[in-house]
C-alpha cells in the first residue's frame, strides 16, 4: 500500500511488489494481452459466423445462377400437314416435325442411330412448345416458321461450361461427336442463351431444363393462405384472452406453460401429428395445402400467440384508463383503442411467423406435400400439391446434375420470398410503430 | 359442396345481423338512444346466433362423418368377406372402396367392393346434403330465437361481450388441444407399435434395421427395432452441433456485449440473425455442396478417409445454424448481470477479459446453461439437415467421419410414402416421435426453469 505512493529509493526491480517492478509490469502486460486475446478471439468468432454466412450465399449464387439462363437453338420448323390435321393440331406427331428440324441442319447424319443420338440434342420440351405454339397459331400448317427451341440438359451444361472438354471421353457425358455437333450449330450462329422462363412458368419436370417452380409456388401460396387465415385470428383472440381477460388461475397457467412449450417443439412433431389426426383420424386427402396450411398454424399460433401479448403489453395503462374513465366497457376499450393501437406489432409478427412457416420442411415431408406434379391444370386446396422448401428437397434428392443449379435456383427464389417479407415486417414496424414515453 | 354451405351460412349471418338492427330499431320507433344497447350490438347479438352454432354443426359433421361412414361401409360387408382378412387386408379393402366412390377406381376390382364403393358414394351425397340443410335449419332457428329476445331493455352489449369471451376462451384452448393431440397421437401410435415390438428391446436393443420388417413374419422374430444406434447417432450429431456453436456464439456474445461499439453491434447483430432465419432445408443443401465434399478433399488431402455423408459434416452445419440461437440467448444473459457487478469488479482494477470471465460469465452461467439446453434442443429436434446430409443406416459408433442416422432422418424414411398404420414400420416411426417429444420437453421444461429462476435472481 505504501508502495504506491511513496515510492523507495530502492532500485524497482529489487521490490517485487512494486507496482513499476519488471515483474508487475510483466504482469500487467499478460493481463492486458489476455484481455487482448479474448477481444480477437471475440472477434474471430463473429468474423467465422459472417463468413461461413457469406460463404453459404456465395456458394448458392454461384452455383444457382446459371439455371436463370437457358441456352436454345434456333431452328426452322416445318409444319408438315401429313404430320398434323387442322381440326386435332394437339395430336400432330410433333416429334417427327422437331427432329425433321434439327436433321436438315445436319445433312450429313443418315444412319439411323447417329440421328437417334442427334435427337437428344434437344430437349423433350421441344416438341411440345412447338405443339403449343401451332395451335396457337393454326395458319402454320404447311408452312414454316423459326422459333428458339431448349436444348436438353447435357448441352445446356456444357454451353455454361460446367462439363469440361478436356475430359476423357469415356467419362464425359457426351461423346465427341456429340460436341461437333452442338459445336457447328454454334458455329453458324444458332445458339443462343436466353432468360429461362421455364424455371418460373413451368410445373416440376423429370427434365431439369424445363422443371419450374411455378407450381411449388402456388402450392406455398395456399399453403400460406390457410395458415395466415387460421393463425391470425386464432393468435390474436387467444392472446387478447390471456393478455386482458384471463384470471389469474391454475387453466390459464397450463395455457401459458403450454404456449411456451409448444414453441419449442421440433417441426417434424407436428408433421406426426398432421399424419395421425388430419389425415388418419379425420381422413382429408394427402399432400393438400389445407392440411398443409393446418399444420404449420398450429406451428406459427404461439410465435403469434407470444408476440402479440408482448405488444399489448407495451400499450400503456394511461390509453385503457382514460377509454374506461369516459365509459367504455372492458371489451370496448380493448376492441376500439388498444387493439388498434398494437395491431401494427401483430402484423410484424404474423409476417415474421408465416416467413418461418414458409420455410418449413420437416412437417410437409410427412403430410405427403413433396409429390411430383407435372401439370399446373389442378391447384386447389384439397388437390395434391408441392411447397417451395419441399420442391427444394426433391430437387437436391434428384440424381441428374441439372438439378444441382436447379435447386440452388429454387433456394435463391426462396430466400427472396423470406427477404421481400422480412423487409415489409421491418418497415412496418419502423413506419407505424409507436414510442410510448 | 363445403364452399357453398360456408358461402350460404355466410349470407345467412349478414342477413341476420340486419334483421337484428332492423328489430332493435323498430322495437323503439328508430329512436335509437331508448335501446339499452346500441343497435350493432342487438345486430351482431343475432348474427352469432346465426352463424356460430351452424358452423359448429358443420365443422363436427365433416370431422365425424368420414370415420362414421367408414366404420358403416365395413360392418355391411358379409361377415364371411370380413372373417378370412387380416387388418392390414381390410384397411386395402376400405381404401380400395374409397377410390371406387371418389371415382378412381385401378384395375378390377372384387365386385364386393364396387358394390360398397357405389353404397359409399350414395351414402356420402345423402350426408352432405343432409348437412347442408340441417346446418341451414340451424341458423334460421338460431336467428328466430335471438330476434325473439330484442326489446328495448334487452342488454345486448353484455350477451355479445359473454360470446366473445366464450370464442377467446376457445382460441386459447386451441394451444392445450395441439399439445393433447400431440401426447394423444404420439402415445396411442407407440401403443400399437409396442403390441409388436417390446419397449425394452426398442429402448436397448443394439440393432436397428426397420426395412426388413416388411415382411409381417419378420417383425417381432427380427430384433430389428433397437433403437440405440438411432439414439447414439442423434447424441453424436447433436455434440458435434454443439462443439461447433458453443464456442463461435458464445464468444461473439461477449464481444457483442462487451467490446463492440454500439455501430458495430447494430450492424453485426441482425447479420448473425440472418443465419437463425435461413430455413433448414437451404443448410442441408449446403452441406450436401459445399461442407461434405470440402471435408472430403481434406481428408483425402492428409490421408483419411471421411465418409460423404459423415455425422461431422451433418453436425458442423447444423453448429452454424445454432450459432445465433446461442449467441442472442448468451447476449441476453450477459447483459441481465447487473450493472454493479461489472462496475465493481472494473473499479478493482481488473481488466475487461479479467472481468468477462471471473464476474459476467459465472454470474450469466445458469442463463448461458439455459440457452444451451434449448439449443441443444433445438438439435435434437432439426430434420431436413440431417435428412439430406446425414446417413439413413444406423451403425452403432461414435466416429464422427463415419455416417450416423438420427431420429429424425429415421421418421422421415420410415413414414415418406407410407401410410398405412398398420405394420410396425410405420407405427416405429411414432414410437421415435414420442422419444423426441419426450425428451425435447424434458430439456425445454429444465432450460426455461433455469432461465426463470435466473432471471427473478436479479430482479
Amino acid at each position: 500500500m505504501s508502495d504506491v505512493s511513496t515510492p523507495s529509493a530502492a532500485t524497482p526491480a529489487a521490490q517485487t511488489g512494486h507496482w513499476y517492478s519488471v515483474a508487475q509490469q510483466k504482469r500487467l502486460k499478460r493481463r492486458y494481452a489476455a484481455d487482448r486475446r479474448l477481444r480477437y478471439l471475440g472477434l474471430g468468432a463473429i468474423g467465422l459466423a459472417i463468413g461461413l454466412l457469406g460463404m453459404l450465399i456465395v456458394s448458392l449464387v454461384y452455383t444457382g445462377h446459371l439455371a436463370f439462363a437457358q441456352t436454345r437453338v434456333e431452328l426452322e420448323f416445318y409444319v408438315d400437314p401429313a404430320l398434323v390435321k387442322a381440326d386435332d393440331i394437339r395430336a400432330g406427331n410433333f416429334r417427327a416435325i422437331a427432329r425433321q428440324a434439327l436433321f436438315t441442319q445436319f445433312p450429313e447424319v443418315t444412319s439411323r442411330r447417329e440421328q437417334t443420338q442427334l435427337a437428344k440434342l434437344l430437349s423433350p420440351g421441344a416438341e411440345w412448345i412447338v405443339r403449343d405454339y401451332v395451335a396457337a397459331h393454326p395458319e402454320l400448317i404447311g408452312k414454316s416458321f423459326k422459333m428458339l427451341v431448349p436444348v436438353s440438359d447435357p448441352y445446356d451444361q456444357l454451353q455454361k461450361g460446367l462439363m469440361s472438354r478436356d475430359m476423357p471421353e469415356s467419362q464425359r457425358r457426351l461423346s465427341d461427336q456429340a460436341i461437333g455437333w452442338f459445336d457447328k450449330l454454334k458455329k453458324a450462329g444458332l445458339v443462343h442463351t436466353t432468360f429461362a422462363y421455364e424455371l418460373f412458368a413451368n410445373a416440376d419436370s423429370r427434365f431439369p431444363e424445363l422443371a419450374g417452380l411455378a407450381g411449388a409456388i402456388a402450392g406455398s401460396f395456399l399453403t400460406l393462405l390457410v395458415c395466415l387465415v387460421l393463425s391470425f385470428p386464432f393468435g390474436i383472440a387467444a392472446a387478447v384472452y390471456l393478455e386482458e381477460f384471463a384470471p389469474k388461475n391454475r387453466l390459464t397457467a397450463l395455457i401459458e406453460v403450454n404456449i411456451n412449450n409448444l414453441a419449442a417443439v421440433p417441426s417434424i412433431v407436428f408433421g406426426l401429428l398432421g399424419l395421425a389426426v388430419f389425415l388418419g383420424f379425420f381422413g382429408l386427402p394427402r399432400s393438400a395445402p389445407l392440411v398443409g396450411g393446418m399444420v404449420l398454424a398450429l406451428m406459427t399460433l404461439p410465435t403469434i400467440i407470444i408476440a402479440t401479448r408482448a405488444t399489448l403489453k407495451s400499450v400503456p395503462p394511461s390509453i385503457r384508463e382514460a377509454a374506461l374513465g369516459i365509459g367504455a366497457s372492458k371489451h370496448q376499450v380493448i376492441l376500439h383503442h388498444v387493439l388498434p393501437l398494437a395491431m401494427p406489432g401483430i402484423m410484424t409478427a404474423t409476417i415474421i411467423g408465416l416467413a418461418q412457416a414458409l420455410g418449413e420442411t420437416a412437417p410437409l415431408l410427412l403430410i405427403g406435400m413433396n409429390a411430383f406434379i407435372p401439370s399446373l391444370d389442378s391447384v386447389g386446396l384439397l388437390e395434391p400439391a408441392t411447397a417451395l422448401p419441399t420442391q427444394i428437397y426433391s430437387w437436391a434428392d434428384s440424381p441428374e446434375r441439372g438439378f444441382v443449379t436447379r435447386t440452388s435456383a429454387a433456394i435463391l427464389v426462396l430466400l427472396g420470398f423470406l427477404v421481400v417479407m422480412n423487409t415489409a415486417a421491418i418497415y412496418l414496424r419502423q413506419k407505424f410503430e409507436r414510442k410510448w414515453s | 359442396m363445403l364452399t357453398h354451405v360456408f358461402a350460404a351460412l355466410l349470407v345467412l349471418t349478414v342477413i341476420g345481423f340486419f334483421i337484428g338492427r332492423r328489430r332493435a330499431l323498430a322495437s323503439v320507433n328508430g329512436q335509437a338512444y331508448r335501446l339499452h344497447s346500441r343497435p350493432a350490438y342487438h345486430a351482431s347479438f343475432v348474427a352469432a346466433w346465426v352463424g356460430i352454432p351452424a358452423s359448429l354443426l358443420i365443422l363436427t359433421w365433416i370431422a365425424l362423418q368420414g370415420p362414421l361412414l367408414d366404420r358403416i361401409v365395413m360392418a355391411t360387408l358379409p361377415p364371411s368377406f370380413v372373417m378370412e382378412k387380416t387388418a392390414g387386408e381390410l384397411s386395402l379393402v376400405l381404401s380400395q372402396i374409397k377410390s371406387v366412390a371418389g371415382g378412381t377406381a385401378f384395375g378390377n376390382p372384387d365386385p364386393l367392393i364396387l358394390e360398397s364403393g357405389d353404397r359409399l358414394r350414395n351414402w356420402r351425397e345423402i350426408a352432405q346434403l343432409s348437412m347442408f340443410v340441417s346446418a341451414i335449419v340451424l341458423a334460421m332457428l338460431g336467428a328466430v330465437i335471438a330476434q325473439s329476445r330484442i326489446s328495448p331493455e334487452f342488454r345486448a352489449r353484455q350477451a355479445v361481450e359473454r360470446i366473445l369471451d366464450g370464442l377467446m376462451i376457445a382460441c386459447a384452448v386451441v394451444a392445450i388441444l395441439t399439445t393433447l393431440g400431440i401426447v394423444l397421437s404420439l402415445l396411442l401410435e407407440a401403443i400399437r407399435f409396442f403390441r409388436w415390438v417390446s419397449p425394452l428391446e426398442f429402448l436397448l436393443g443394439l440393432n436397428w434395421e426397420p426395412q426388413i420388417a416388411m415382411r409381417a413374419d419378420q417383425a417381432s422374430a427380427g430384433g430389428a427395432f433397437g433403437a440405440i444406434p438411432v439414439f447414439l447417432g442423434t447424441f453424436l450429431i447433436a455434440l458435434i452441433a454443439m462443439a461447433v456453436a458453443i464456442p463461435i456464439g458464445l464468444l461473439s456474445a461477449i464481444y457483442l456485449t462487451e467490446y463492440a461499439s454500439n455501430r458495430f453491434r447494430a450492424v453485426i447483430k441482425p447479420m448473425l440473425e440472418i443465419l437463425a432465419g435461413i430455413p433448414t432445408v437451404v443448410y442441408g443443401f449446403f452441406a450436401v455442396l459445399v461442407v461434405a465434399p470440402a471435408l472430403r478433399t481434406f481428408g483425402e488431402a492428409v490421408g483419411i478417409p471421411i465418409a460423404p455423408n459423415s455425422a461431422l459434416a451433418a453436425g458442423a452445419v447444423m453448429g452454424i445454424m445454432i450459432i445465433p440461437f446461442i449467441s442472442s440467448l448468451s447476449d441476453d444473459a450477459i447483459n441481465a448481470v447487473p450493472r454493479s457487478m461489472r462496475d465493481g469488479s472494473l473499479a478493482l482494477g481488473a481488466t475487461k477479459g479479467e472481468t468477462i470471465i471471473r464476474v459476467l460469465l459465472p454470474a450469466a452461467l445458469p442463463g448461458i446453461m439455459g440457452g444451451i439446453l434449448l439449443a441443444v434442443s433445438r438439435a435434437i429436434g432439426e430434420t431436413m439437415i440431417v435428412v439430406m446430409a446425414a446417413g439413413i443406416i444406423a451403425s452403432l459408433t461414435l466416429n464422427p467421419l463415419q455416417p450416423v442416422t438420427t431420429v429424425t432422418v429415421q421418421i422421415v424414411t420410415l413414414l415418406i410414402g407410407d401410410t398405412e398404420f398398420d405394420n410396425p414400420k410405420t407405427l416405429a416411426a411414432f414410437a421415435l416421435g414420442l422419444m423426441l417429444f419426450l425428451s425435447t420437453l424434458v430439456l425445454n421444461i429444465i432450460a426455461m426453469r433455469i432461465v426463470q429462476r435466473y432471471r427473478e435472481q436479479y430482479e
